[in-house]
């Protein structure tokens, strides 16, 4: 009796230990995300804030000259931020619009077949890495741009944007296309029964019951298109200018590849605080999102 | 409601109903229509022409011998074979790596905790590690593991870092694996004593094998694409392995940053090949991702 | 007392199912009609006929003609929106928009092209008092429709389809959701209602139609058994199934 008892006991004991050390395994492996966060986010700034105190914020943030080479080197990214933030608003100009009606159409236009057809097709879209985009906008694109605008080369910020723009469509449809389907079929019956149209209905009911969700699409898009680097090196020109639509431009993200393999000392700083900087603005966009997705949970 | 009647009838008078037959043009109805097709269409062409543009450009240098030798200065040939070898080698730890943490992490969050302000955090830092984009995380690698940890440009240190940023995939698509999985389940088995650990084991794991699968197939996906994290981390060499064990240790490009080397060096041509390559694998694995979502459902 | 509608012949399919059969059925002018029966026997569909609601689900199939004011509203030519804003619904469950009280009502009369404020806002605050909602809810307009009470919700969709001024107003089951006294506001308003317009109500509550109805129409598997006058229906019902489904309901 006794014995039988001991043996559950330890088998108990034994069983107990196993689950303990499977618990604080799966906490690990809960907690590595927290972890990879914070470390990026430690690293990114110990590393950027070197080359900002050296050159200084307001001057690093407004300066309009990037001569890291120079005999005087000059640290000004302004051009740089207004070439990023610039062209994820054309992106978001161009894609979103695109996006959405792409979105109606595969939702409430498109027969059965080309629905499931173009919503592969939207998915494969984004599946495709970003350097075949690259490579397909300086072979196709940047030269068709130089031939209709007449410009002497076709690498420019325009071009960077239609590339972002594709880029950021799949996102903005797959998102669309989900939150137009959560919307209760009652609103479109409703709408009907009024006496609206079908697309009337669609456009000023349905996308309007599925803003929040469109609006999370698009800021999602955003952080995608700021974030991006090899798709635009190769067809934004990559000259530190102002920006201007057809000009050549260096974005924030190219600016860190297109030097990082010869730069050091101040130089290869400074590269690492445009790095910071970025993580910044993606950082805000996230923050941006988190807020729309608990406004949006409450209603 | 007396005065309201009145101007009610006042109205009723003044209105005289419309025939049915009555035919209408709405401008605005036909171009909501029109530019809602036109999108549509628009899009299609893109992803279309974009498929066939790649593959009639890169396909023709896609010949045996391009995937199976190495690049040859002294006669002038092209060939991918390394950087097959180094993709292979990057996919399989990388995923050694992310499978276990990745899985784990949303048996975490699905199994053991509850839900609070530990869950909300896990849960915004893998949202926040999903929007990260590439080129941090290569900057990120390079300090770390290059530099912090010393090993240098290397494949090792291009597989630690994607495994962060596959990070976020896996999670999410086991966690919604294993939100399928109905509760009945659990507390089926707990009602037989299984424990917890014997549970996850026996009959989660089973059960979302699929929804795993999917997760690693998807990562596999980002892998192959990813270029701007592993130019700063695995680096740009492109040689045979001398050593097979050794390999993981030295530097080594994927297919897409061998495809950025030589558009970056003008060699159109043979980037367009890599890109037919890209392409096809892409295809594959969409398609792959498909079956197994599929089967899931059923 | 015109007959303000009248569905002659009609049949109705689902893909393969035959959902009404050989339907022959008026609806009196500025009176209210009832269609009773068990769920299921096709009186909610034959209502959604009657402005083409089904229109919406596909593989269905129509034959015989329902006519308004003479004109068949499955006649070739026909433009369903003209149809829809002439013969109003109310569903079964209160369907508002998610926007505010106002923009709900204003979203009808908007659509037909009424852009003015001071006219808007007139229709408003008809449509509201004749759903019996303004003197609850005129403070709060701007407030989100989500936010009333079940009963005020159906009253808001009652007023809604007001607002574009219909001459047929449909119910389908508009008290199912919703509480007794909600139900009695509700049944009240129908009474009301029926000085304006024409009414069609279907309900699965014998009592509800016997309060409110003139006319009473009695559906069984897709047949239209018995209509007549509601007196004479429940009192003295032509057919035995009349006699037997009102019997074991009020028995």
């Amino acid at each position: 009796m006794t014995e039988t008892k001991s043996a559950l006991s330890s088998a108990k004991r034994a069983k107990g230990a196993v689950e303990r050390v499977m618990n604080i395994v799966f906490l690990v492996c809960g907690l590595a995300s927290i972890l990879c966060v914070a470390a990026i986010t430690i690293y990114m700034v110990v590393s950027g804030l070197p080359a900002i105190r050296e050159v200084g914020l307001w001057e690093f943030l407004t300066g309009t000259v990037w001569a890291p080479t120079a005999e005087n080197p000059q640290f000004g990214i302004l051009p740089m931020i207004l070439t990023s933030i610039l062209g994820t608003l054309g992106a978001v100009i161009v894609g979103v619009p695109l996006g959405v009606l792409t979105a109606v159409f595969i939702c409430y236009l498109a027969p059965k077949r080309t629905q499931t057809f173009l919503t592969s097709a939207v998915e494969l879209l984004a599946g495709i890495p970003s350097v075949i985009y690259g490579l397909v906008g300086v072979t196709l694109l940047s030269p068709f741009v130089a031939g209709v605008f007449d410009l002497p080369s076709g690498a420019s910020l325009f071009t960077s944007i239609v590339v972002l723009a594709i880029m950021i469509l799949p996102t903005i449809v797959s998102v669309t296309i989900t939150s137009l389907r959560a919307v209760p079929q009652e609103y479109y019956d409703g709408s009907l029964a009024l006496g609206a149209t079908s697309m009337t209905s669609i456009f000023k009911m349905n996308i309007r019951a599925a803003k929040s969700g469109i609006i999370t699409g698009i800021v999602l898009g955003m952080g995608r298109a700021i974030g991006e680097t090899m798709a635009i090196i190769m067809v934004s020109g990559n000259v530190v200018n102002m920006p201007n639509l057809f000009g050549s431009v260096r974005f924030l993200t190219t600016g860190i590849v297109s030097e990082m393999s010869y730069a050091s000392g101040l130089h290869r700083e400074a590269l690492f605080s445009i790095g910071l900087i970025l993580f910044i603005f993606i950082f805000a966009i996230n923050l941006i999102l988190t807020g729309i997705l608990k406004k949006g949970a409450k209603q | 409601m007396t005065v309201n009647t009145a101007a009610r009838q006042a109205t009723a008078v003044a209105r005289r109903p419309r025939s049915l037959t009555e035919t209408r043009i709405r401008p605005l109805d036909i171009f909501l229509r029109c530019i809602s097709v036109l999108a549509g269409a628009v899009t299609l062409f893109l992803v279309a022409g974009l498929i066939v543009y790649i593959l009639a450009k890169g396909l023709p240098g896609v010949t045996w011998k391009f995937l199976t030798t190495e690049e040859s200065a002294l006669n002038r040939t092209y060939g991918i074979l390394p950087n097959i070898i180094n993709t292979a080698y990057i996919i399989v730890i990388t995923l050694l790596v992310a499978a276990p943490l990745g899985v784990g992490g949303a048996i975490y969050l699905n199994e053991y905790a509850k839900r609070g302000r530990l869950t909300k955090v896990i849960e915004f830092t893998t949202e926040a590690l999903a929007g990260i984009p590439s080129i941090i995380y290569g900057l990120f690698g390079m300090m770390v593991f290059n530099n912090t940890f010393g090993f240098g440009y290397s494949i090792i240190s291009g597989c630690l870092t994607l495994a962060i940023m596959v990070l976020p995939t896996i999670i999410r698509t086991t966690q919604e694996a294993l939100r399928t999985v109905p509760t009945g389940y659990r507390e089926g088995a707990a009602g037989l004593g299984a424990s917890k650990w014997h549970t996850i084991r026996t009959i989660l794991i089973p059960c979302c094998k699929g929804g795993i699968i999917t997760s690693l197939i998807l990562s596999i996906g980002r892998i192959v694409g990813e270029s701007a994290a592993l130019i700063f981390t695995a680096g740009i060499a492109a040689n045979l392995p001398s050593n097979w064990l050794t390999h993981a240790g030295t530097s080594g490009a994927t297919f897409a940053v061998q495809l950025y080397q030589y558009a970056d060096q003008g060699r159109n041509d043979v980037s367009f090949a890599i890109a037919a390559v890209l392409i096809l694998v892409v295809l594959a694995i969409n398609l792959l991702a498909r079956l197994c979502g599929g089967r899931k459902k059923a | 007392m015109n007959d303000k509608m009248i569905a002659t012949n009609l049949d109705f399919y689902y893909g393969q199912t035959h959902a009404l059969k050989d339907v022959t059925l008026p609806i009196k002018e500025r009176r209210v009609t009832a269609f009773i029966g068990p769920s299921g026997c096709g009186k909610s569909t034959f209502l959604r006929t009657l402005n083409r609601m089904n229109d919406l689900i596909e593989g269905t199939r129509v034959e015989g003609t329902i006519l308004l004011d003479g004109e068949d509203i499955y006649g070739p030519r026909v433009d369903v929106t003209t149809l829809r804003k002439r013969v109003g619904m109310v569903f079964q469950r209160p369907n508002p928009f998610p926007m505010s009280i106002y923009d709900n009502i204003a979203y009808g009369p908007r659509l037909h092209g009424i852009r003015k404020k001071s006219e808007l806002d007139a229709i408003v605050e008809q449509s509201l008092q004749g759903a019996a909602l303004f003197d609850e809810i005129k403070d709060r307009l701007k407030k989100s429709a989500l936010s009333l009470s079940g009963g005020q919700q159906q009253r808001l969709c009652i007023a809604r389809a007001l607002a574009v001024e219909p001459e047929v107003l449909l119910m389908d089951e508009p008290t199912a959701a919703l509480d007794p006294i909600s139900t009695q506001k509700v049944e009240e308003l129908i009474l009301e209602l029926k000085q304006h317009y024409t009414v069609a109500i279907v309900t699965h509550n014998m009592q509800q139609a016997a309060r409110v109805s003139d006319f009473t129409a009695f559906f069984l598997v897709g047949e239209m058994v018995e209509f007549g006058e509601t007196q004479q229906v429940f009192h003295d019902p032509a057919d035995k199934r009349t006699a037997d489904y009102i019997g074991g309901r009020f028995g």
